[in-house]
Parts: C-alpha cells; structure tokens; sequence
C-alpha cells in the first residue's frame, strides 16, 4: 500500500483552489465535530480540511515520508499499515473511519472495510472505478492492462493490486452486510454525476467513486 | 574517616562538589513537612531538588514545558555545563527559536532524585549523619523522580504543564507523567522510550554496576566517606554503555577500522584503534562529572520501570481516559529502546483512544539520535509543539 498523493492518485481532479474534489465529497459527508480516522493520509491533505470543521481527526499512513509530514504539520498521524494494524483499534472508536483511493492497494480490501465499520459508526471509502468507459475500451480493443491519467502505472509496478468497478463494491457492501447512506460518481472533472443516474450509468461514465456507508442493524 | 571524606573537594570531580551546592542552578528544599514519600516505602525527608529554568512563564501560566534528562543528563539543557564547560545537552532543541522554543515556553528542567548534580543522591549529604549518603540512600523509581517533579511544579505554582517532553530515561518520566499525572499533562513527547526495561537492558545495567562494584576503590559505596574513588569501574560502565546508545553503522562510519595516531599495530593492549581512544575518552571524561552510586541508583531505578505492571499489566490503562495529546518519536537504528518499544506506547495509547502521532525516523546514529542535530525530529517536535501551543491558546495567552 503507498501513499495515495505520491503514487496511486498522482492526476486527480482538483479545484481552483487546488483541492482535491474527492476529498471534498467526502469532508462534505463528515459533520462537525465528529471524530475521524484517515486510513492512508498521505500528506494530511484530507485532515487539513476536517480541521477547519472542527474534526477530531487522526491518521495512519504507511509511508515515513507522508507521516513525518503530517505530524510536524501538527495533525495526530502514525505510521502504520491498513491490512495489519486496524485488528488494534477498539470497537465504536470513531464516528467515521475515512479510506480514500487506498482500497484497491490493500491486501484485503474486505477485512479492511469490515475493520472500519467495527472501528467507526460510518465509513466513508472513496476508489477508481475500474468499470469507467474508456478503462473497458482500453482493454477490449487495446489487449493490454489498463493505464489513465489518474492510474498511471503499468502492471508489474502499480501499487494497486485490488481493482473494482462500483458494481463489484456495491456488492461488497451487501456481502459484509453494511447500508449505504450515500454514493457519489465522479466523471473525469471530478464532477458528480447526475444523482438519480442507473447504477449502470455510474459504473460505465463514474471515474471513481465515493460511499459513505454504515453498519447494518 | 569522615573528615577524610569530605576533605575530597579538591579533586577533579564534579559532582560531588555539585551535590550539596550546586551551581548555576535553582534550588528547591524540601523540609521535615514535606516528605518525598518513594515506592521503596521509606520518605525521603528533607531533600532538595535541583533544576533550571529558561523563558518566562505567561500570565496564565499555561506555557510551561518540564523537560525529563536520561541517565546521565542533568538539569543544564540549554546552558553551559558548569563542571565539563560544555553546552547544554539539548542546545539542538533548546533554546530562543528553537523547537521547545525559549521565547515562546516556560522551561523547567529539574535534575533527578537520586542524581548528582544537586538534586538529592547518594552523594548529598544526609542531614542526620552529616556524611554522604552512600548506599543509605533509599532506592528510588522512576515514580519517584516524577512525584518529586510534581512537588517542584507545586513549589513554583505550576499547576498544569503545557508539555512534558524527554528521551530514553526522560522518555520513560514522561510516560510516567502522563499515567500519574493525566489532568496535568496537555502534551506528551516521549522520544527513544519504552514503557518497561528490557530484559537486554537490565542486562547491561547489570554489567555497568558490576563493572563500578568491582573496582577496589568503590569501597561497598563508601567511597566518599573513605576518600576513594571508582573511577575505573565507573569508565568501564560507561563504555559499554556507550555502546548501546549508539550503533554498528554509526561506529563504524565514524571509527571504521581505523588506527589511532599510528598506521600499524603496536602488538600490545594500547589503544590501537580509534574506537577504543574514542570509548576511553567516554569513559574518563564521564567519571569526571558523575557519581559511581547515582550511576548504581539511576539504572536500578531504571530497570524497575514498568508502567504496564502497575496497571494489572494492561498498558492501555494506564492512559485511560487520557485528554493529553502524544507525540511519539523513534529512531530506526535504536537497538536499545527499538521502535517496537514506541510502537507498543501507540497500540496502548490508540486503545484508549488518545491523541497520538507517531514517528519513526530513518538515522544510523542508534539510541543517541534523540541528543543529535536530526532535522526531521526537529522538525516534528515543532510542528507538534506549535499545534499543541495553538490548540492551547498561547498565542492569545502571551
């Protein structure tokens, strides 16, 4: 698992103001106060931004650089690994537990995301979505393992081991039985997409995607 | 006898000189009402402790830093030594505009119980005998030396601490404070730590006491009183040690093999290589500003620290409950408090839910590190203080 601003989303969409706007869907869907857990910080971006709203926020980030980064940046980060050190954390820890463009590096994205909802009230994971368009076209007429702008590595040095489409996530989330509270696709501007669009639509013109989900029951 | 021992003031050592009257120095005593109740279950009464302080403290008095020394640190952290005439041990991270940063904190840093540099040790004289401690003094832990902390910060009326930071033994009061203290503590920094001594550790602990009880001149620790002085025991101690706080690619970059002022062997014990000049030089030069029985007294002190055991051996309650925010640093060529010591802070610090970073940085100079110019740990100690600070209101509060 790498750092997703380093290696894994080097060409993210960003605003004017240079924020990622997958980031700001997600910080759009933490409330005030709440306390967060960045699973894969990177630089702190994403805390950085809580920050102004009031959240608790804290991380864990795989690479030294990016943890040193955050932590004389002030921001609560240890360096840690997703697959092997969420097991530590207790139950009901955090009201929300944040993994963004890190599933598909981890080595097993289910136990992860069964791990944030037992740490968190709410998870919120935002991925690539390997079911976009031009990603299918690539494959099927081109023969060769997908490369874009946002996923710009080949495939015998991508960090990215775990690709899905929405579909397949989608149905993660009812094989671990969490509820989604909100989904939102992502063209490639990082615009969302039409809200009552057909998951089909999502899956085939979404660039990535964000899910904000919870336990069930 | 004891006329002889203590007419041994005009050797060349400074401790012992410092002991009772120490220079350069604050001094707080503590008299018959305020007895220094230690783990052993003796009270230590009267005692005195000795300490620095640098910056002013604010009107709120909410920028205070007490910073914990190691072994052999002392309370000269930022300012001149006044036995070796050497800058302060954290000059590096001490000072105006530095990371613990003196225009901005109030910084207390006391010399330790059972220490030689003015606090009481084994070296002080006891006021009911009028002769040097010796091995009379009761054993003390690291709790003590952090209760006697405490009363310091009473004494100054200092009720809570902005931060508390320190490495290796200072990284173990700090935890200590941490556990004891929660509601007095806002930020914690604990560098090169560990919540217990290793079995490894008191190992060569072990060695260094043996080394000082073995020299004839130790004299069952009345060396003082007879006019002696262990000093050949005590270098020995001190080398090993030495090479514990350092590390092979440390040793190696600096020495390798390389010979001392000669380019063959001489086929003797000499000290052929630079290295065994360089531990020499360690371990003659230590003798000169410490004592051999507060050597004895810290490494014992230190080898009983277990903050888990005092909490029915579950870490995680010993910060329960804990509003204190934590930085944790470590150092990837630290053999002697490894970054799986640190790690096992953060594990027991994230169960409690506390608010922890964590911070392993990339060096080959070992266990030392923590003293050393290492701009990343500089650069998290500030970033760490100043979030700290503003989180704090100092700046509202100047």
């Amino acid at each position: 698992m790498l750092t997703r601003t380093d290696q894994t989303m080097a060409q993210t969409a960003r605003t004017p103001g240079g924020a990622r706007v997958d980031l700001l869907v997600m910080a759009e869907m933490i409330g005030h106060g709440a306390k967060v857990l960045d699973v894969g910080c990177g630089d702190g971006e994403l805390l950085k931004l809580l920050e102004r709203k009031g959240v608790d926020g804290r991380g864990i980030e795989l690479s030294r650089d990016g943890v040193n980064e955050c932590v004389a940046k002030g921001l609560a980060v240890i360096q840690g690994d997703a697959d092997t050190d969420l097991s530590d954390y207790p139950d009901d820890a955090f009201d929300y537990v944040i993994l963004s463009q890190t599933l598909q590096a981890t080595r097993h994205p289910r136990q992860v995301l069964e791990h944030m909802l037992r740490i968190g009230r709410q998870a919120v994971v935002s991925f690539p979505n390997f079911g976009h368009w031009r990603i299918r076209l690539e494959l099927t007429f081109g023969g060769r393992m997908p490369r874009t702008d946002n996923l710009p590595e080949t495939w015998y040095d991508t960090p990215n081991i775990h690709f899905c489409t929405i579909k397949d996530f989608h149905q993660l989330t009812s094989v671990i039985g969490a509820r989604i509270e909100r989904a939102v696709a992502l063209n490639a501007w990082g615009t969302p997409l039409r809200l009552n669009a057909p998951w089909w639509f999502w899956n085939l013109f979404g660039e990535q995607a964000v899910f904000l989900l919870s336990r069930r029951g | 006898m004891a006329e002889a021992g203590l007419s041994i003031s005009d050797e060349p050592r400074g401790s012992v000189r410092e002991a009772d009257n120490p220079r350069q120095s604050l001094l707080a005593r503590f008299g018959p009402d305020q007895p220094l109740p230690l783990d052993c279950g003796v009270d230590l009464s009267p005692f005195q402790i000795a300490y620095k302080i640098y910056g002013t403290l604010n009107p709120a008095r909410s920028n205070a830093v007490l910073l914990c020394h190691a072994l052999t640190g002392d309370q000269h952290v930022a300012s001149e030594h006044p036995v070796t005439g050497k800058l302060g041990w954290w000059e590096t991270m001490v000072g105006p505009g530095k990371p613990i940063d003196t225009n901005r904190y109030f910084i207390i840093c006391p010399n330790v119980v059972g220490a030689c540099m003015g606090s009481s040790g084994p070296s002080s004289t006891n006021a009911k005998t009028g002769k040097p401690w010796g091995l009379d003094f009761p054993v003390i832990t690291i709790r003590d030396m952090v209760r006697a902390q405490a009363m310091l910060l009473d004494h100054l009326g200092i009720g809570s601490l902005f931060a508390v930071a320190g490495g290796s033994m200072g990284g173990m009061q700090v935890l200590q404070w941490a556990a004891s203290y929660p509601d007095r503590v806002f930020a914690v920094l604990p560098i090169a730590a560990a919540t217990r001594h290793s079995a490894q550790n008191i190992a060569f602990h072990e060695v260094g006491r043996q080394a000082v009880m073995a020299d004839p001149e130790w004299r069952g620790g009345r060396y003082l009183l007879e006019g002696t002085n262990p000093r050949r025991g005590l270098a020995v101690a001190r080398m090993g040690a030495h090479i514990t706080y350092l590390s092979d690619a440390a040793l190696h970059r600096k020495f390798g093999r390389r010979f001392q002022d000669r380019s063959n062997p001489t086929f003797s014990f000499d000290a052929d290589f630079e290295v065994e000049s360089y531990l020499r030089h360690q371990g003659i030069s230590f003798v000169e500003r410490f004592d051999a029985n507060s050597y004895l007294y810290l490494t014992r002190a230190m080898d009983y620290f277990d903050l888990a055991a005092d909490y029915d051996g579950v870490l995680a309650n010993a910060f329960k409950g804990t509003t204190a925010r934590f930085c944790v640093i470590s150092f990837t060529s630290d053999w002697l408090f490894p970054t799986s010591d640190s790690r096992a802070i953060v594990h027991a610090l994230n169960a409690s839910s506390a608010r922890v970073s964590f911070a392993e940085i990339v060096t080959d100079k070992g266990h030392d590190a923590f003293l050393l110019d290492e701009p990343e740990l500089l650069a998290i100690v500030r970033g760490f203080l100043g979030s700290a600070g503003k989180a704090r209101g100092l700046d509202e509060a100047r």
